[in-house]
This record gives structure tokens, sequence and C-alpha cells, in this order.
């Protein structure tokens, strides 16, 4: 209990203080997650808008794949993305290891599952819905998708931030590929593995603290800005 | 000039589901005539063969067509469901809607779409969540969208169920309005009240045939098949 109230007032401490490092490391975490679950998004929205509306062959299989895709293991993403990018890798010309991008380029494959598929969910619903009037309106399958992704937006966001969640949490892969290096790869996750590492427990409590609560503050924000959970709005 | 889509021919079209006829095989040409009703007890094939004149169902056998190319002939025609499918999306929007699918420009689309909205009196909501209207205004305002883009044919499946008489009075306004600006109607209605006002042709259908075809005025009083006259005498059909 000690540790925890201790966790507590340290988080505390760094927030009141302006912790530079904390910071430093926030943002860094910010700009990463929001940046794969940018990408994550305009990759998975789409795709499970595709999903949802077209009938193929293999659409099943397709579907029982992506939805087997979300629980991909994140040290096994970090460890496939470190090999193409490591200097004897097909990418290792780039220089992208141990970079930020690394680490969003590894979050954005374990985070686009994830969105396709709960997108997928989203927008198969409301399709069933409005099959009937867009057909009758002979809508092109792109304005179907773009109609759907539109007029789903609030349930999407769901999508979206379920990304967010897992991403902003991760640190399997963004370990592995990013490197932990301090002022330059090192994020919420990665530093709290290491103060545990060092057993400074106060301070990786603290840290956990400010992540919970970037979490929520994004969240948050994100719903404020969107409207959702209002009178009359989805 | 531009072309008519009618006629519109069927011939010996039929829809099935899971082996079972749900219409048909019906031969049928319909002209460019004002406003046709078609009637019938439940599980005639009404709305199976609205939705088969429209393209929502395609043919098991036969086949539909129009004047013009099938594509083209989409393009201008709308169609109202029994049970209003209504956009997540303001009033003004939802009526803007197939404007915005034709690439019609945003702005002209919006004064457009106002225009209809205040024509079937949804002036006050127009910038309201179309989701919150109440059951006549929602009808109303998928007459407006399917109104805006004038069709030359509009396809209705029961367009008033489930609506008062004030609230049907209001949108057989806007059907009549819209019968007089030179758009077809073809709607299914179980109203015969409504089959007398508005049209000036009647189907009936039974058991997914068609059993007659015949003016208004002449249908009512003298109906030429047996099942006909007892449908309005208002005996149960088996």
């Amino acid at each position: 209990m000690n540790e925890l109230l201790s966790g507590f007032i340290e988080a505390g401490r760094l927030i009141v203080s302006l912790d530079a490092d904390l910071a430093e490391i926030t943002l860094r975490s910010l700009h990463v997650t929001l940046t794969a679950v940018f990408f994550a998004s305009a990759i998975g929205l789409p795709v499970g808008g595709l999903l949802a509306v077209t009938r193929f062959r293999w659409r099943r299989h397709v579907i029982a794949v992506v939805n087997a895709l979300m629980g991909l293991p994140p040290v096994v993403v970090g460890l496939v993305v470190y090999i193409l990018f490591s200097r004897a890798g097909p990418f290792g010309v780039l220089g992208l290891l141990f970079t930020p991008t690394a680490m969003i380029i590894a979050q954005i494959i374990i985070v686009t599952p994830l969105v396709v598929s709960i997108s997928h969910q989203a927008i198969r619903e409301l399709w069933a819905e409005y099959h009937d009037l867009l057909i009758s309106m002979n809508a092109s399958k792109r304005q179907r998708i773009a109609t759907l992704i539109y007029d789903g937006r609030r349930a999407l966001l769901t999508a979206s931030l379920a990304g967010f969640g897992r991403a902003i949490g991760e640190v399997g892969a963004i370990m592995i590929v990013g490197g932990n290096i301090d002022h330059a790869t090192r994020v919420l996750t990665t530093a709290i593995a290491l103060e545990t590492s060092k057993g400074n427990f106060p301070l990786a409590l603290g840290l956990g603290f400010v992540l919970i609560g970037l979490a929520v503050g994004v969240n948050f924000a994100i719903h404020n800005i969107l409207r959702t959970e209002r009178a009359s709005l989805w | 000039m531009v072309e008519s889509i009618f006629p519109l021919a069927l011939r010996n079209a039929s829809v099935k589901r899971k082996g079972k006829v749900l219409v048909g095989p019906i031969d049928l040409e319909l002209g460019s005539n004002a406003a046709t009703a078609i009637i019938g007890p439940n599980g005639a094939g009404k709305t199976s063969l609205l939705r088969l004149m429209h393209g929502l169902e395609r043919c098991d056998s036969g086949s539909v067509q129009w004047a013009i190319p099938d594509e083209e002939a989409r393009k201008r025609q709308s169609f109202v469901f029994q049970t209003p499918i209504i956009m997540r999306r303001t009033v003004l929007e939802c009526i803007a809607y197939p404007l915005a699918i034709r690439g019609a420009g945003k702005g002209a689309s919006r004064n457009l779409a106002a225009e209809w909205g205040e024509r079937v009196g949804l002036k006050d909501v127009l910038r309201d969540q179309a989701a919150v209207l109440s059951g006549g205004e929602k009808q109303k305002l998928a007459l407006a969208r399917a109104l805006v883009t004038a069709p030359e044919v509009l396809f209705l499946d029961e367009p008033c169920a489930n609506l008062d008489g004030r609230a049907t009075r209001e949108i057989e306004g806007i059907l009549s309005d819209a019968v007089s600006a030179g758009t077809r109607i073809v709607m299914a209605t179980h109203d015969m009240g409504q089959a007398r006002r508005i049209s000036n042709e009647v189907l009936f259908l039974y058991k997914g045939r068609l059993h007659e075809i015949e003016r208004t005025e002449l249908f009512f009083p003298s109906p030429r098949t047996s099942e006909a006259a007892a449908f309005l005498r208002g005996d149960i059909l088996e």
C-alpha cells in the first residue's frame, strides 16, 4: 500500500514540478501513439467498410484472420519490424531502427487489425440499416463506404480509441524497435519498465499514473471535441 | 428532348426466395400514366413487385426492362420505404444527400434541400437530427429526399402506414403536387381510400400473381375477378 501511495505522491510531484524529462517522454508517447492511431485509422476504417459492403469469395476467411490478428503479440511484431529495419534487413538502408518512426510502424501493425475488426462490426450493422436506401439511390461502392464511415463516425471513434488504448500501453514492440534510448525513443511505458527493473517503484508507479491520466485525458478530449453522448447525437 | 424512361416492361418476371415464389410470373407494361396503386392482401407480393420494378430485387426468371438503359433509368427514379430509412444526419443533410451522391455542389444541394424541406413542412426542424422527428415527419423527410432529385418515377411502399389522418392527408398532398409536377407514381397501399384518391390505375395482386389491371374509376365499382371483388368487400382471402 505504501508503494502505491508513494507512486501517487511521485506522480503529483512530477506533474506539479513540470519535470522536463516527464514532459519529454509524455509528448513522445503522445506523438508515437497518436501518429500510429491516425495511420491505423486511415487504413483500418476504409478496409473495415470495404469488408462490410463487399462480398467476395474468401471474405469470411479474411474477417476471421483480421479478428485473429487483433491478438497479435507485440513482441513478435517488434521482432519482425526489428529484422526488417535492421542493417541487414530489406529496409535497413532507411536507417529507421531505434527511431520513433520505427516505433510508429510497429504500432501501426499492432493497431490496424483492431481498427479494421471493430470498424467492420460497426459498419456492418449500419450497412444492414442503410442497404436498401443506398442501393436505391445508386450510390457507388466508394460513396457507400464514405457514407457509412461518416454516419457511423461516432461508433467508429470507438475503434480508433480502442486502437489508442492498445498503443498507448504497448511496451514490447517499441522496446525492441525503439531501444528505450534516453532523449530519443524513451516513452512512458518503456520508462516504467526501466524504472521497475531498477527497483525504483515510486517513480515507476508515478509514471504509470501519469500514463493512465494521459489515456483518460485523451479519450475525454476526443469525446468532447466530437460531442458524443449528447442529446440527439450519436 | 430527354427520352422518357417509359414504358416499363415486365416479361414473365418473377422473384423467388428460398424456393418460394414471392411474386410472378408477371407480364405487365407501365406507361407514363400519372399514378398506379398496387393493392392486394398481405403476402400478395406488392412490396416484392415494387422492389423488382425499382431494381432492388433481381428477377429469378423473365426480365424487367425500361425504355432506356438500366443504369440511366436508375438515376431517374426514387423509392420511399414503408419504414423510412433515416440517416444519422440533420434533416437538411438527409434531404440533400441524393444530390451529393449525384455530384451536385454543396451550396446548391443545401438550397434545394431547404426548399424541399420547407415544401413538405419541415422548415422548423431542418437543423435537427432526423432521428428525433415524429413518424409523420420522418415520412415527409423520406418524400422530400425522394423528390429532391425530380425523379421521373417515384415508387412508394405503403407511404402512410401507421400514420394518422392528418399526416396521411399531408403526405397525399405532397404526392398530388408531385404528380402535378410530372412525377409518375407507383404505390403499394392497403388503404383503398388512398388508392381511390391518388391513383388513376390499379393493379390487383393476389398470391404473387397480377389478377387485374384496370382504371381506378372502373376497378372499384366493378372489379372483374372474383378475388378482387372479395378483397374489396373485405372478405378474408386465403
